[in-house]
């Protein structure tokens, strides 16, 4: 396996700032780093970099990479592949890691197949392998039922990372890190995907898969009506509400709530379910929540094996006193 | 138009988690006994977004499908929903085929094929949930890539796709030939008719193993599985009770205050 000489974070940006998401890499990188004895670093591409930039260092990169042309502000897959490939070239990194953000979850892929190499998706787990020197990735499978470790053979090893899955880094002002230009060239033609419009605030509120607490509710709900009990809930505690499929399925709530393997995943601090069972595929997309309650009125539910707090009973009563209870803690 | 499906064969997510079993030595899950396998969710949808489109623009349908080994009554499906040709890749070495194989050999049929207008994929397999694959067939094909579909509409030798963002949808597009992966958000796909399930029992896939694709896939591996295993989950559920629910469901708030969740 040919050598490559430190672990590389792709940055993303967001109104001139590191997503959070970046900050987390940065940590799990920086650990990484260590472990290897090699340096981290950062990359960061569109334009008006600098902010950004101090950020990344200030946050442990000795070194960050700027990718600087207009074509990589508008979020083109297509144009970051082209400009990730050319930053790998110069600064030949052993680990690259990824966010696995709408964007990062089809760069990362695409750059693999692009360099040739290997890559592990959506890992929740990162360490080296004190023999070989080469990554360990942790990964959620079966819809979480299983975590599979998968090793690369090529270098760069492309990790995308889970959102939330490491704590974000610790920031210190005074860092300042070398900053390298890469001069890239993106020819226009590379980008053949054409964005036509863009639709943003469909969903209203918090957005699912950024919410600190979500409310949901499953087939035993029964109807549409009650969301909005779920709803009332879920403003009192700043959060959003989802659902399981069978209540998307029969239309009681929009398919773009639904969690689960056919939906979306969802890593809150609290995840309130109720009238859900909590079968395989919805776990798939909630057991990365920091804590589920659950509310059910089969003790048997599998819901339970995996809350932290649970409740049997009817929901139609549960709830309403648990909103009113909540509605005064929090006041 | 010729579309191509690509679809897989996949251990039915719906199995309770306390029949889901894994086989450490082997690193693989071991089927419940009696449980048969299903088209993965997401390939189902990727064909009812095919149907959809061959019912306004006409064509043709070929869905092909790669495993070791195949439940024929299920890996029909999408010919009893209406699809016209199926193609089986089918070799004991794909047993553990990574994504880089798995798109390698897809591409290499898909070459042999010939002339197609649009690739759909679903976005996941429900198995490994890699999401890889349909990225690296779009790279290996070099044809543009467009992701998380709720809607797939054709015009003028190009490609339109609501695609499904986190707070919303955009409207991407892009020249044919194209590979779109879809989202659940497309909707339901179709049950086949008693007439399309008699029509897919006659039927007989073609089958193409490695001899016929010309793939080495000892060469196209990447990822070396080193662990497979099912997570220790400490029984530690508080159940919360009271007098009666309405006592429950204040005393939950009360715990969850205690425990500083809200």
């Amino acid at each position: 396996m040919p050598e490559g000489n430190g672990v590389l974070v792709v940055g993303e940006i967001s109104e001139a700032r590191l997503i959070a998401t970046t900050s987390e890499l940065l940590n799990a990188g920086g650990k990484l780093a260590d472990s290897l004895g090699q340096p981290l670093h950062a990359v960061l591409l569109g334009t008006n970099l600098s902010n950004a930039s101090e950020e990344a260092a200030s946050y442990g990169a000795s070194k960050v990479f700027l990718a600087e042309h207009p074509l990589l502000d508008e979020g083109h897959v297509e144009a970051h592949v082209t400009a990730l490939q050319q930053v790998c070239q110069q600064a030949q990194p052993s680990v690259l890691l990824i966010a696995r953000t709408q964007l990062g979850r089809e760069v990362g892929p695409r750059l693999a197949f692009r360099l040739g190499v290997g890559l592990a998706q959506d890992a929740v787990g990162v360490s080296v392998d004190p023999d070989t020197k080469k990554l360990l990735v942790t990964r959620p499978v079966y819809g979480g039922n299983a975590l599979a470790v998968v090793a690369l053979s090529c270098i760069p090893q492309i990790v995308t990372v889970r959102p939330k899955a490491f704590e974000v880094a610790a920031k210190d002002e005074g860092l300042r890190g070398e900053v390298v230009r890469v001069p890239v060239e993106i020819p226009t033609s590379v980008v053949r995907t054409r964005v036509v419009e863009r639709v943003s605030g469909e969903a209203a509120g918090v957005k699912l898969e950024e919410a600190r607490v979500v409310v949901a509710g499953g087939r035993g709900l029964g109807g549409p009506e009650p969301f909005q009990e779920l709803e009332k809930l879920a403003k009192l505690l700043g959060g959003t509400i989802g659902a399981s499929r069978p209540a998307c399925d029969a239309g009681w709530i929009d398919a773009r709530s639904q969690i689960g393997l056919t939906g979306k995943t969802i890593t809150p601090d609290l995840y309130v379910a109720v009238a859900i069972s909590g079968a395989c595929q919805h776990m798939a997309g909630c057991s990365g929540a920091k804590v589920i309650v659950a509310v059910n009125n089969d003790p048997k539910a599998d819901i339970f094996k995996e809350a932290r707090y649970g409740v049997v009973g009817d929901w139609r009563k549960i709830l309403p006193a648990f909103t009113e209870a909540v509605r005064e803690l929090v006041r | 138009m010729k579309i191509i499906v690509c679809a897989k064969q996949v251990l039915d997510p719906e199995t309770p988690s306390s029949i889901f079993k894994i086989d450490r030595d082997a690193k693989r899950a071991v089927p419940p006994p009696g449980a048969d396998p299903v088209v993965n969710g997401f390939d189902e949808i990727a064909m009812e977004a095919a149907l959809r489109i061959k019912a306004s623009a006409g064509g043709s349908i070929t869905v092909v499908s790669m495993g070791r080994s195949f439940v024929m009554d299920v890996i029909k499906k999408p010919l009893a929903m209406g699809a016209d040709e199926l193609i089986l890749l089918q070799d004991d070495a794909f047993e553990t085929a990574d994504s880089f194989i798995t798109a390698n050999v897809l591409a290499a049929a898909i070459r042999k094929i010939g002339k197609f207008d649009l690739i759909l994929c679903g976005r996941q397999a429900s198995d490994w949930d890699n999401a890889q694959v349909p990225l690296g067939l779009a790279e290996l094909l070099d044809l543009p890539c467009l992701t998380f579909a709720k809607n797939v509409e054709l015009s003028n030798g190009s490609v339109r796709v609501q695609r499904v963002t986190p707070d919303g949808h955009e409207v991407l597009e892009a020249a044919l030939p194209a590979l779109v992966t879809v989202s659940n958000e497309l909707g339901e796909p179709r049950t086949p008719s008693i007439k399309g399930i008699m029509a897919s029992t006659r039927a007989t896939p073609t089958v193409w193993g490695l001899g016929d694709l010309g793939v080495d896939p000892s060469s196209c591996a990447r990822v070396e599985l080193v662990e497979l295993f099912i997570p220790a989950r400490e029984k530690r559920c508080e159940m919360i009770e009271g007098e009666d629910d309405t006592d429950a469901g204040r005393k939950l708030a009360l715990k969850l205050r205690e425990a500083k969740l809200i």
